[in-house]
């Protein structure tokens, strides 16, 4: 008599790579990595071997020769005969230099804007309805491109400023003046600000090429004490505070604590402004073709900036109003009822309920303007795609080289951005036990 | 995942269909069609006229290459290309010649893999600047701002001009010419530099010429000429001796009007070789006999089409000065057709 059927074995059979459930995600998952390994390895073999059948190689050595040529905004010392790799950082410095200052505008544009759109107020509330339609509406190479050209068709030439001996001859002044206080002139070039200058400077050092100035380093760390031992006062108050129930006067203190030491340093270095002016000739008639002294912001740095930073404050003023929304209306209403001011309410119970929503919206948003800044090309500004992508490549020819590097840098600076920001994430988000 | 495969695939086939094999003489031949990379908009040179017609001095070469190698000057395909993406037009294959105001190089010719196979136009850097700024000399330009085309060697020109001077400036950096003009009049820069050629074209095309000086200072050997890729010897002759052709037509004195009746009145044997009456000329290259006859026929000899395009007749006025045949006591110097 036969027994009852055998039980199964566990044997395994080729087949089960393709009927049998347990495997089959497995194999279509590995037959896939094979394709896309291949696809890459081909991709890369293709590249290498259309680079040797045109007779090129991949060589990076380009970065250590001479540039031989200029960039007009440069916040390290750069001449011509810097090599490429310096004008490397020259570019990625003036894409940081304008990411940093868009991410913060943006972002006070952005809070202000989307707070303002939830007023009670209907004429608040529609223009900001207004102001965030049209700007996230329009594609932001055409915001930069009309900032510039307003600027520079608008505004007056250097030559306008200047003081002819025709003007002295009839006691009249030049077409276009100065501003607040004859320390600013805004040309179709670019704006003219005081430079800040010291009589008795501390000094300074060089390492790996960046120059260090000890006078501003000096400034920097009498500013952080200041606010470190401003910090101490006011935790102070609060434990008096908490113990008494009554807050000592504060204020003065504070004030002192903040002002007083970085004015004193300041005024012991000699601290003063230098105005840009033309030089002078004979007679007070003016010489030279631009403002001379101060710092000159080129027209195509405060365009890009403003248009960065309102375009993109549309995009933050929107996560913050849902931000906003998603916090509980019982939040707000719980608020008043002890007694809360509106004001008051939103800084204090909304807002740092409402930044774990906005939050990874803002991320988004800095890693858009860091990446964005790359428009710039449209108006000249020589951020790291005009240096690298733009200048050095058409010069020495190494396409492939400046683009794999310039995506590199990138890259790593979106992951810079987005890992610094995911740890303040962290810091802010609800804390669950 | 499989998208991301087939796009990757995608890529790939386009690098590849982007590499064109050596032999851009039979991809001319079996497209039909010269594609020549051309100014985007250089009056005189390379711009396209009313009607959109590319027409200029560089166009009028594009067009005897493709009477040469097509039998037909009007097969021809513009690309219109600024000073940064030329080459890498032209190294990708986007292009089978580049005739665009390139100045030959050492670093171009070894290092960037081109062939600059002759010099169509000797040019000389200069400045522009406006009558009213009051400067005569591009050594009072001390502190200026200055409009520069990126990706050129004017660019490093200026840097070392400047440099040599012991005198600084401002950059402009801007892609084109006609960014570069509009920047120049609207005043945010003091003066233009770019070829001498250059700039006469550029004033021709502005508002007020007359109120715009080009500095007497030519501060750089530009030697402009048609490019093509390293590698491919044959098509860089054709390119070169169709370049030669319209010389050596000029020192003959064949012209467009005059060419089939020099054909059967001549007894110059280097005529005849040229226009291929003799010998077997256009066989070495892989061309029929006639080629260099059909090259002249386009447009001209090279001086009736400098005359047509940039000479003195011609609102951008420029003289032959350098570019005079060699018998003038310019540089244009055909090698011999033997």
């Amino acid at each position: 008599m036969a027994l009852a059927a055998d039980t199964p074995k566990d044997s395994f059979r080729l087949s089960m790579l393709i009927y049998d459930t347990r495997f089959r995600a497995i194999t279509i998952q590995v037959i896939v990595l094979i394709l896309v390994l291949l696809g890459i390895g081909w991709l890369v073999n293709n590249t290498i071997e259309n680079l040797a059948a045109k007779d090129k190689d991949i060589n990076f050595s380009f970065l250590f020769s001479r540039a031989g040529y200029d960039i007009d905004q440069q916040l390290i010392p750069y001449t011509n005969d810097s090599t490429h790799g310096r004008a490397l950082v020259i570019g990625l410095l003036n894409t940081l230099v304008v990411a940093f200052f868009a991410c913060i505008f943006a972002t006070l544009i952005g809070v202000f804007a989307g707070v303002l759109r939830l007023s009670k107020n209907w004429l608040v509330g529609r223009l900001m309805t207004v102001y965030v339609e049209v700007f996230r509406n329009v594609p932001l190479l055409l915001w930069i491109l009309l900032a510039f050209v307003i600027f520079s068709e608008t505004m007056p030439e250097p030559k306008d400023f200047k003081t002819t001996q025709a003007m002295v001859d009839a006691g009249t002044t030049p077409a276009a003046q100065m501003i607040l206080f004859d320390s600013v002139a805004i040309t179709n070039r670019g704006t003219n600000i005081p430079a800040p200058l010291l009589e008795r400077p501390l000094g300074g050092t060089e390492a790996f090429g960046v120059p260090i100035n000890f006078s501003v380093l000096a400034t920097l760390l009498v500013i952080a004490g200041s606010i470190w031992v401003n910090y101490l006062v006011r935790r102070r108050a609060k434990a008096v505070q908490e113990d008494t129930g009554i807050r000592p006067v504060t204020w003065w203190k504070s004030l002192l604590i903040l002002i007083a030491p970085t004015l004193a340093l300041l005024i012991a270095m000699g601290f003063h402004l230098e105005v840009p002016a033309f030089p002078m000739g004979e007679n007070g008639v003016s010489k030279g073709f631009n403002f001379v002294g101060g710092i000159n912001v080129a027209h195509s740095f405060t365009a890009l900036l403003i248009a960065l930073s309102l375009y993109h404050g549309t995009y933050i003023a929107e996560a913050v109003r849902s931000g906003i929304l998603a916090i509980s209306r019982g939040q707000t209403e719980a608020a008043y009822a002890l007694g809360l001011r509106p004001g008051r309410t939103m800084s204090l119970i909304i807002l740092p309920q409402a930044l774990r929503v906005i939050i990874p919206p803002l991320i988004s948003q800095f890693l858009n303007i860091t990446k964005n800044t790359t428009l710039g090309v449209a108006i000249s500004y020589l951020d790291l795609k005009g240096t690298l992508g733009g200048i050095t490549l058409n010069q020495t020819g190494r396409e492939l080289e400046c683009m794999l590097l310039m995506m590199l840098i990138y890259l790593i600076l979106s992951l810079l951005i987005s890992s610094g920001m995911n740890v303040y994430n962290t810091a802010v988000k609800l804390k669950e036990r | 995942m499989k998208k991301s495969v087939f796009l990757g695939t995608l890529a790939a086939t386009t690098m590849l269909a982007g590499f064109a094999a050596a032999g851009t003489l039979e991809d001319v031949k079996a497209r039909g069609e010269l594609i020549c990379g051309a100014n985007v908009a250089l009056t005189g040179f390379g711009a396209p006229d009313a009607e959109g017609n590319y027409v200029g001095f560089d166009v009028d070469l594009c067009k005897a290459v493709a009477a040469a190698v097509l039998g037909d000057a009007s097969k021809v395909k513009y690309v219109p290309t600024t000073g940064e993406t030329r080459f890498t037009a032209l190294a990708s294959g986007e292009v089978d010649v580049l005739i665009r105001n390139s100045t030959w190089t050492y670093s171009r010719d070894t290092d960037l893999k081109f062939d600059f196979v002759a010099v169509n136009y000797y040019d000389g850097q200069g400045f522009m600047v406006k009558k009213d700024l009051g400067v005569s000399s591009a050594k009072e330009l001390d502190g200026a701002t200055v409009c520069i085309q990126t990706g050129t060697t004017t660019e490093l020109n200026l840097a070392d001009f400047f440099k040599a001077n012991n005198i600084s400036y401002t950059p402009v950096t801007v892609g084109d010419d006609s960014e570069a003009q509009r920047q120049y009049e609207a005043g945010a820069c003091d003066a233009f530099t770019t070829d001498a050629s250059g700039l006469a074209s550029n004033r021709t095309a502005m508002a007020d010429p007359a109120n715009h000086i080009i500095l007497p200072e030519i501060i750089s050997k530009e030697p402009l000429g048609p490019v093509v890729r390293h590698g491919d010897n044959n098509w860089g002759d054709i390119v070169r001796w169709t370049y030669y052709a319209l010389v050596a037509a000029e020192e003959k004195g064949i012209t467009k009007a005059n060419i089939d009746q020099i054909a059967a009145s001549t007894t110059d044997p280097e005529v005849k070789r040229i226009l291929g009456l003799e010998g077997d000329m256009g066989a070495m290259m892989g061309l029929d006999a006639e080629w260099a006859k059909r090259a002249i026929a386009a447009s001209g000899n090279y001086g009736e089409i400098f005359e047509a395009n940039i000479g003195a007749a011609t609102p951008i006025g420029l003289a032959r000065g350098l570019n005079a045949q060699w018998t003038q006591g310019g540089l244009q110097y055909a090698p011999p057709f033997r």
